[in-house]
């Protein structure tokens, strides 16, 4: 009994116009219905082309500015600095931040690869085929280190490197010189410690956890004179990683 | 002009409300004042900027009213006072620069209200471009870092480097 004014009320709720509507003739009212129903909640422009009508590579080449970014993120700092204990804590909110972004940008970054010749796909894949999900780790990193630095920041990452450590096999580190997010940024003294690309951190987990590989990611400063803001993000793989890594080696899977 | 750029000896910065924010000195061997007196230094400069501005001769519409040909500008003043400034198209300005035999003071205030007072040697040239440079080090450097808090002393790093760096190599 209760349910055909329930009807009308989620009716007149998912498009506030489509209630008004009530007394006009019938076709009509159903049209409004089902547009109403195509876009919920969304804002049409005029020319009816939204951004999902947009082909993806369109912002391929686009530029952002550099202005408008460091505020946002500065504001993103600030943000995240409300209520936190420490640095740490800070730096894995700024992670947290990075990590949804990673995930999703994962799907754009192989979509782009597929679509274009070969000079933009990572240096592991050939250029006759596709490039796959990334299996093996080194596959990956060449892929962070390469493609995604340079969808990101439109350059490649400056070094890539495996701990020398024996009793860290898992390690590996990717340099930036100067890391674009922390170009306006100056920590406090009482905070040297941190470092804000702990967001870029972020990204290139949700970038690992998407290919299957569970990793911890962390940014470190290690100023140089000619580079004061170098960073060092460690990439720390997890366990079933490794050991999945050996057995792929044995298999001969490149 | 080789040694264009070479005597820059001083920068200060004074938030809105007259405080001093910045102070750094860019060559080795100037005598430095205590704290105390850069922020007294700071505070009566910020007062006598504001006398000069309020001290802006002015002078009686009326008379160019009389004989427009003179100034057209007058007549578009507002009536209401009665004075009006001399050009008032341009806002008034207080003190800009202030010139002794041995240094010469400019200042700079930007529309929000942040003096940047820069002690030059007298016969320095270009002294509007190197505090517009200084200008948008700030912009970028201090107003966007999130970690700078808004009227209070600037304590920015990357700031300090890139004005030292882009100084020397001007010099």
């Amino acid at each position: 009994m209760a349910a055909p004014p329930r009807h009308a009320t989620m009716q007149s709720i998912s498009n506030g116009s489509a209630a008004q509507g009530n007394d006009r003739p019938q076709t009509q009212q159903s049209q409004h219905v089902q547009q109403s129903q195509q876009s919920p909640g969304l804002r049409v422009p005029s020319n009816r082309k939204t951004i999902y009508d947009r082909h993806l590579n369109r912002s391929r080449n686009a530029e952002l500015s550099r202005a408008s970014f460091a505020f946002l993120f500065g504001e993103m700092v600030t943000y995240a600095q409300r209520r936190v204990t420490g640095i740490q804590d800070l730096e894995k909110r700024l992670n947290e931040q990075g990590y949804p972004l990673g995930l999703r940008l994962l799907d754009l970054l192989f979509y782009r690869s597929t679509s274009t010749s070969s000079s933009a796909l990572s240096s592991s894949s050939t250029s006759s085929s596709p490039p796959n999900r990334p299996l093996r780790i080194i596959t990956l990193l060449h892929l962070i280190h390469g493609p995604l630095w340079r969808l990101l920041f439109g350059r490649a990452a400056d070094a890539l490197e495996h701990s020398v450590s024996p009793d860290t096999p898992n390690e590996y580190m990717i340099t930036d010189n100067d890391p674009m997010v922390n170009t306006y940024i100056s920590a406090p003294r009482d905070m040297s410690m941190l470092n804000c690309a702990a967001y870029v951190a972020g990204i290139i987990e949700g970038v690992c956890d998407g290919c299957g590989f569970e990793t911890k990611v962390s940014a470190h400063n290690q100023p140089t004179e000619l580079w004061p803001s170098r960073t060092v993000f460690l990439v720390r793989f997890g366990d079933p990683v490794m050991e999945r890594e050996k057995v792929l080696e044995r298999a001969g899977v490149k | 002009m080789p040694d264009n750029n070479r005597g820059v000896f001083s920068l200060i910065i004074i938030n809105k409300a007259g405080g001093l924010i910045y102070q750094r000195e860019f060559q080795a061997g100037l005598r430095k004042l205590s704290t105390n007196d850069y922020l007294v230094l700071a505070g009566t400069f910020h007062g006598v900027h504001a006398i000069t501005r309020s001290i802006t001769p002015k002078i009686p519409i009326s008379q160019p009213a009389q004989s427009p040909a003179t100034s057209s500008t007058g007549t578009a003043a507002p009536a209401a006072s009665g004075y009006s400034y001399p050009n008032p198209g341009v806002p008034v300005s207080g003190l800009d620069y202030l010139e002794t035999d041995k240094f010469r003071l400019t200042c700079f205030q930007t529309l929000t209200g942040t003096k940047f007072l820069l002690f030059t040697d007298p016969l320095t040239g270009s002294v509007d471009a190197i505090i517009q440079k200084i200008y948008e080090l700030y912009a970028d450097f201090v107003m966007k870092n999130p970690f700078y808090q808004i009227e209070m002393p600037v304590r920015c790093e990357a700031f300090d480097r890139h004005l030292g760096a882009w100084l020397r190599g001007r010099m």
